[in-house]
């Protein structure tokens, strides 16, 4: 009976919080998505050969989300029927748009207009029991160019 | 020392190819950090205990790599990768490797 107790708290607790934890954070990620406008993120290996910047420099951002309890319950209900895992597909939309943002704030940092050859890496850090994803970990690293025209 | 992931350096030449730097470190969280990851997982949201901590390793992957290209005489580092890798419960391997090279004078 306790257990069942627990349970439901855990799961009304894990509602509560992550959910409005998620639609605060969506909309900080949409805030300033909008004011890196500025920054191209381009994903070829090279750039053009015309483009010489004034200097270049590996820039990167990381981040780690963990997914809440509620969502790992419907994730594991999910288990059993198949198909697609919303819960977990914005967990992992949120951390790229996230590590994204702050690899981009780098490269304003640093003056630089362009990021080429961006990379992203995922990878999940921590396991909860019975092997459910506990948190991921995104990283997303590219080359940073600052233009002649900019100082850094 | 440049560090780069791209393949080339627009605007300046390769002028020696000196091999493959690597560099790695394997971190294990402590437990302070563990609790309140435990807690983490029942609201949610971001970890920034563990944020931190693999953004800190990453860097000492990366010293570790600049460390060897020095040695080696190189004054860029090109093709830069990082890989992430849990070797066991609670650790986790940070990697990162890449070219070292010798670049022409900026012009």
């Amino acid at each position: 009976m306790i257990d069942i107790i627990i349970f439901i708290i855990l799961l009304v607790l894990g509602y509560g919080f992550g959910r409005l934890l998620e639609t605060s954070h969506y909309r900080s990620i949409l805030r300033r998505e909008q004011a890196f406008r500025g920054i191209l993120l381009i994903a070829t290996r090279t750039p053009p050969p015309d483009l010489i910047p004034r200097k270049i420099q590996l820039v990167a951002g990381n981040v780690v989300i963990s997914v809440d309890y509620f969502k790992r319950f419907l994730a594991s209900l999910r288990n059993i029927f198949g198909g697609r895992v919303q819960s977990y597909e914005s967990l992992l939309d949120r951390a790229r748009r996230e590590a994204i943002l702050r690899m981009k704030a780098e490269a304003r940092a640093l003056g630089a207009d362009m990021v080429f050859n961006i990379k992203l890496e995922t990878a999940s850090i921590y396991k909860g029991h019975k092997n459910t994803i506990g948190a991921v970990e995104v990283l997303a690293y590219g080359t940073a160019c600052v233009p002649h025209n900019r100082e850094a | 020392m440049l560090i780069s992931n791209l393949e080339i350096v627009p605007g300046r030449q390769v002028l020696k190819h000196l091999g493959l730097v690597q560099g790695s470190t394997v971190r294990a969280k402590h437990v302070g950090r563990d609790i309140m990851a435990g807690l983490k997982n029942i609201f949610g949201g971001e970890l920034v205990g563990y944020t931190e901590l693999l953004n800190e390793s990453r860097e000492e992957s990366l010293g570790r790599m600049l460390e060897q290209a020095r040695a080696v005489g190189a004054n860029a580092v090109l093709n830069v990768r990082f890989t992430t890798s849990s070797v066991a419960q609670g650790a986790a391997e940070l990697f990162a490797y890449g070219t070292a090279v010798i670049l022409d004078d900026e012009a």
